[in-house]
């Protein structure tokens, strides 16, 4: 782990969220439940345990009309970039997730963990999802799981992975062209299916990269930033009152 | 019919009302049984526990019955470890026993709890295996287990000493020597219960991202693993002087002098003291300070009757100032109805602590959209709580009955 919590390569992959583009559609939570295997619950009413990596916040300004105004807010893990370790990794007994100081994504290995939910504690972000049951999908999806990602048993805690089987995917692709596979831009299900391209992904130690200018962006900001995760999430609005909630008592 | 196992010289009830008595508590056991064994062939859907409520229940049990269990290594660690500089400690060894199997209970029925509380129970000895050395859980795992071995190793003698298996030259031998070597188990037992009383408060106040639970603290180590280790030693001594007094209620006997409840209401009334006036200054800063500098007000941390701002003043000035005011004045002590009294305050107190630090530490919303939860337990967490209670009391019962676990009981109660 790197001390400083920074990537020891020249890359961090990071998220920026256009908050004034998103629609609300949630085709990018549907994307991701498609790509990433996520499994469906007897009763999906039971917010308090469905799965989703990918949760669509609806924020308001809490004023009435005529200066009502509400926004929506997807959230992925923020894969938090603390030093020394994220507020997850830094409690799981067993190392079952960790993060990779290569690039920044917070991994979780499925078969190792032990599911005493001590990360999903120590997330304040409630990224982390505990599989409460067998995981099942109805019949006629079950062909269409993806190869690419392992499901997860039950007992287990899953998040978001920053679709780590696309870089895996890309960084494949670069070895046998010959090219850098550390160097890989890749892009997460949740980004491709945004019909607004409200989400960029990309590198965000590369200044020149989308993610690297949008992160420094006047609106940007980051959920919770005074509780020093550093999450490599970014959001963009143009409303002070949405940078208000996201950072509280700023 | 069972008199020849009964300690020479007391007095115990007839067979037939034990084994009723004894037959009733392992029907509350066997329903935790039962409970728990749902829970780990249904899986913990059937708990009240969900994503925002990771830990529950069986998390805020094994954190007061450990707390309260702390007698054991405490009373252990006067006795063995200070009475030779300090010669009023030696009176200890009238209750020393008591002390080693009400911790036995507490640990082991600890960890079986603690066995429900994971997803993957299977997967249980992957903390030896793949050890995060970052974490206080690993630390609790480590040194639970290695504490409860201890506390076999001390119980081990005291059933050794049971009149009939004592006839047998080689169990005395070998409890001889076990006993001869009690101190150092003692001792041993008194670091390893350090570390893990305080790497349990660790484990809420590292949470970095949590501001209801964090706490600033010193070297790797923040406050709450001082303030739980000062908890459990202020409490643990006060729950094993209160199961002595309930056996010797239920019995009808007495069983130990009264001064050594009187040295027990003054280690009690000590530590607790120091205690309350840390916790103080910790509450103090944390919610002015600390708290505030997450852009966090004390009033965002309760709300309504379930975790209200009277979970606080129960916790530090009901539970803590005044039992602690009671037991440093002897005449507070000297009254039985204020001693005990003051005993169940600080058992109270310690395990509402716990259930802050474990539940309401989850409840309190952190991101600003976020919102309230209500956490509340089903019938497969109360059974497995209710039959590690009926366990703890078969046990001691059984242990009572059979074994000398109080040396002075025979002088104490002539036999007319």
């Amino acid at each position: 782990m790197s001390e400083a919590g920074h990537s020891k390569s020249g890359v961090l992959y990071g998220m920026v969220i256009d908050l004034d583009k998103c629609t609300g559609c949630t085709a990018c939570s549907v994307a991701c439940q498609a790509e990433n295997n996520v499994s469906f619950l007897p009763d999906e009413s039971n917010k308090v345990r469905s799965i989703t990596w990918m949760e669509i916040y609806w924020l308001q300004n809490g004023k009435d009309y005529p200066d009502y105004q509400f926004t929506y807010l997807p959230r992925p893990c923020m894969h938090c970039n603390s030093p020394h370790h994220s507020p997850c990794t830094f409690v799981c007994p067993v190392n079952a997730t960790q993060r990779d100081e290569e690039n920044g994504i917070v991994s979780h290995i499925y078969p190792r963990c032990i599911g005493c939910r001590y990360c999903m504690v120590a997330c304040p972000y409630h990224a982390r999802r505990f599989n409460w049951y067998d995981p099942s999908w109805p019949q006629t999806m079950e062909t269409m799981l993806s190869p690419e990602v392992s499901t997860r048993m039950r007992g287990v805690v899953e998040k978001c992975t920053f679709c780590n089987h696309r870089l895996l995917q890309a960084r494949s692709k670069a070895f046998a062209d010959g090219t850098d596979p550390n160097a890989v831009i890749y892009t997460p299900a949740c980004a491709a299916a945004c019909p607004t391209k409200a989400i960029a992904f990309g590198n965000l130690l590369d200044a020149k990269s989308d993610v690297g200018k949008l992160s420094k962006d006047p609106r940007a900001f980051r959920i919770l930033e005074k509780l020093k995760t550093e999450p490599k999430v970014y959001y963009l609005s143009k409303h002070q009152w949405v940078h208000k909630l996201g950072d509280k008592g700023m | 019919m069972d008199k020849a196992l009964i300690p020479d010289g007391v007095k115990r009830c007839p067979l037939p009302i034990f084994a009723l008595w004894a037959l009733l508590l392992t029907a509350v056991v066997g329903w935790g049984v039962w409970a728990g064994g749902m829970v780990l062939y249904k899986a913990m859907n059937i708990t009240g526990l969900n994503d925002y409520f990771g830990f529950g229940f069986y998390i805020t049990i094994d954190l007061a019955i450990i707390a309260l269990g702390a007698g054991a290594f405490f009373t252990g660690f006067l006795y063995y470890g200070l009475s030779r500089f300090f010669p009023a400690f030696k009176e200890l060894s009238k209750v020393i026993n008591l002390s080693v199997v009400v911790g036995f209970l507490c640990y082991t029925g600890a960890i079986v709890i603690l066995l429900l509380e994971l997803g993957q129970p299977l997967r249980s000895w992957f903390p030896y295996w793949h050890p995060n050395v970052h974490s206080m859980l690993t630390e609790v795992i480590f040194c639970i287990t290695c504490y409860a071995i201890v506390l076999t190793i001390e119980y081990i003698p005291i059933i050794l000493e049971n009149r009939k298996i004592n006839e047998v030259r080689g169990a005395h031998v070998f409890g001889h020597t076990l006993h001869e070597l009690m101190a150092i188990f003692a001792l041993t037992g008194t670091f390893l219960s350090f570390f893990h009383q305080g790497s349990l408060g660790g484990v809420a106040g590292v949470l970095f991202a949590r501001p209801f639970a964090f706490r600033t603290g010193f070297f790797i180590w923040p406050w709450t693993f001082f303030l739980f280790v000062l908890s459990a030693i202020a409490s643990g001594p006060g729950f094993t002087a209160l199961v002595c007094r309930a056996l010797e209620k239920v019995s009808g006997r007495k069983l130990v002098d009264r001064s050594v409840y009187d040295l027990f209401g003054k280690i009690v009334g000590v530590l607790l003291s120091v205690y309350i006036v840390l916790k103080i200054i910790d509450t103090l800063y944390w919610a002015f300070v600390l708290a505030p500098s997450f852009g966090f007000k004390l009033s965002d941390f309760y709300l309504g009757p379930y975790y209200g701002i009277w979970l606080l003043v129960a916790e530090i000035l009901i539970c803590g100032v005044l039992p602690a005011a009671i037991l440093l004045s002897p005449k507070g002590r000297s009254s039985n109805g204020l001693l005990f009294s003051s005993f169940i305050l600080v058992c109270i107190g310690v395990t509402i602590n716990r259930f802050v630090m474990t539940v309401q530490a989850l409840a309190t919303p952190v991101m600003p959209f976020d919102r309230w939860e209500i956490y509340i337990p089903t019938i497969y967490e109360w059974a497995p709580g209710f039959a590690l209670i009926a366990y703890i009391i078969l046990v001691i019962s059984i242990s009572y009955r059979y074994l000398p676990l109080f040396p002075r009981e025979k002088e104490l109660n002539p036999v007319r």
